[in-house]
């Protein structure tokens, strides 16, 4: 069977992120297996732009930020397989892909990098009610057919949900010609970010609707209509607020989920609120020399991120390659509670860590004027003041190796407070 | 003395801006956290400014379309003549990234720009 130090799962950000910095911490074997037939992955439909302000400190496309690492990627010549599908990976590191030059091929890794990103919430999983005309798209894949293969999904649009995707499509159908008639968001707050609210829907007079839902899908072979109520505090349908919309298309922009069945496959246990890999300050999962960074492990807002967090697990990947499994780890768990849904990591080394860990959380409600608190044992250690946090908008605190300096510390609590 | 609350554009942090156009007609900015933030507080108010990105048609390509910006930001209110331009151009593969798409677009002094190399099919 042939091997390798690291094997990379998907070519898109994290991957590709991922790859160079295992080369650059001294790995010489890195192959990146890609389903797709380019690298780049998801940014490459991703158009618009407002990528890049972290990492390179101008503001990019997504294919130009996408472009910028698959250069550092041919420049160090690290190996990438296109039109491969991961199938399966083992507990053991053996990966098993399909492409149809080889078949199928398996091959055994010192080290594997999860970067398969997320998928995007179907219609089939949000329980709407109607027939199963033409016309109903997942944003995404309207931005694909639009943005790739070059086609006008629908003329009159109504949008459910309110993520990124949607509110950025919402303005590209806009350009093109096409009526973007209402987004219509379930919960009371935009799932998006607020630059995307204003330069996308306010810009354009689009109307958002909050707490209004999808009542029924109009049309039997096309979508002819939709009507959207208004939800009452417990997202259920206030009879008698029924509005009907003409439109021939629907977008779906209604979250992310990570795509962990090739995490699973390899035993990995996930985390049940983020749906990715629970991991510890280097970013590995449960199963030893699998490691996790991008949207598979949770869904991020900003590519710079992406790019971050797979770097720190590319760089412990290329190591645990190189000197194997070191057992000598006693962790901490990190919780979030009081309105932080979770954290990642979710586990840290406080002996071994890097001297700055980046935690990164979510929080479960719109907070205006509270604060970030950090806990050990109980005992707060510090508290950051944030004018406003929402679930759209990751938030993140810096732990100091520093700080556990002789504490002996069982347990790391992050809370919002007032 | 007019004052407006803004959220800032210039990057996915979204921060809240409070713009005050006074009586003398100096803009004073709050709430940024960058020399960003307070340069598009000001040009919000005064003459507002968006980039342009969308596709222009590409025959014998890899893909059918490749992604255009304009290079910098123009007049808000030039997006649809933008726009109209963008659609009516057609370009042959291959188009390197950064290659000039449209010159000038739209009157507007500002190029149209691939952002993505795409090979001849």
């Amino acid at each position: 069977m042939e091997y390798h130090d690291i094997v990379i799962i998907g070519g898109g950000p994290a991957g590709l992120a991922a790859a160079v910095s295992a080369y650059d911490a001294g790995c010489r074997d890195v192959l990146i297996l890609e389903r797709d037939d380019r690298l780049g992955g998801i940014l490459n439909q991703c158009i618009h732009n407002g990528f890049g302000l972290h990492t390179f400190k101008e503001e990019l496309t997504g294919p130009e930020y996408a472009e910028r690492y698959i250069e550092q990627v041919k420049e160090r010549g690290i190996p990438y397989k296109l039109r491969s599908i991961v199938a399966d990976i083992s507990p053991e590191r053996e990966v098993l892909y399909i492409n149809s030059e080889e078949g199928a091929v398996t091959v055994k890794a010192g080290a594997v990098v999860l970067a398969m990103g997320c998928r995007e919430r179907p219609r089939g999983a949000l329980g709407l009610p109607g027939y199963r005309p033409a016309g109903i798209f997942t944003a995404g894949t309207a931005q694909r057919l639009m943005n790739i293969e070059g086609y006008l999904v629908g003329r009159e649009v109504v949008i459910l949900g309110s993520g990124d995707i949607g509110l950025i499509m919402a303005r590209r159908m806009t350009l093109e010609g096409a009526k973007v008639k209402v987004v219509a968001e379930l919960m009371p707050y935009s799932g998006g970010l607020k630059r995307n609210i204003v330069q996308c829907l306010d810009d354009y007079g689009i109307p958002l609707k909050l707490s209004h839902t999808v009542t029924k899908i109009h049309g039997k072979e096309r979508v002819t209509g939709i009507t959207i109520s208004a939800v009452d505090e417990n997202r259920r349908p206030i009879p008698g607020t029924e509005e009907f919309y003409s439109c021939d298309t629907l977008l779906l922009s209604c979250g992310l989920l990570p795509e962990n069945e090739l995490s699973k496959s390899a035993g990995v246990e996930l985390d049940r609120v983020t749906g990715g890999p629970e991991v510890n300050d280097r970013l590995e999962t449960s199963v030893p020399g699998v490691f996790a960074c991008g949207n598979v492990l949770h869904v991020h807002d900003l590519v710079d991120y992406v790019s971050e967090e797979a770097s720190r697990a590319g760089a412990r990947a290329a190591e645990y390659a190189s000197r194997g499994e070191d057992d000598g780890h006693a962790y901490t768990k990190l919780t979030g509670r009081g309105g932080v849904r979770y954290t990642v990591p979710q586990r840290i080394d406080t002996s071994k860590m890097d001297e700055r860990v980046t935690v990164r959380f979510r929080v479960a409600d719109v907070y205006r004027g509270r604060s970030i608190a950090l806990y050990y044992d109980g005992k707060v250690i510090k508290k950051q003041k944030k004018r406003v946090m929402a679930p759209g908008e990751m938030e993140q605190i810096v732990l100091t190796k520093d700080s556990f300096e002789g504490l002996g510390v069982d347990e790391i609590t992050i809370a919002v407070e007032d | 003395m007019e004052k407006r609350e803004l959220i800032c554009i210039q990057c996915p942090m979204g921060c809240p801006l409070t713009v005050t156009v006074h009586d003398d007609g100096k803009v004073t900015v709050e709430g940024n956290t960058c020399p960003r933030g307070a340069a598009y507080g000001e040009k919000e108010v005064t003459h507002p400014t968006r980039t342009v990105t969308s596709t222009v048609v590409l025959e014998g390509g890899e893909i059918a379309r490749v992604s255009v910006k304009t290079a910098s930001d123009i007049p808000k209110e030039k997006i649809f003549d933008v726009m109209a331009e963008i659609s009516r151009t057609k370009r042959r593969a291959p188009v390197t990234l950064g290659d000039i798409i449209i010159k000038d677009v739209a009157g507007t002094g500002v190029d149209v720009i691939a952002t993505k190399s795409v090979p001849a099919k």
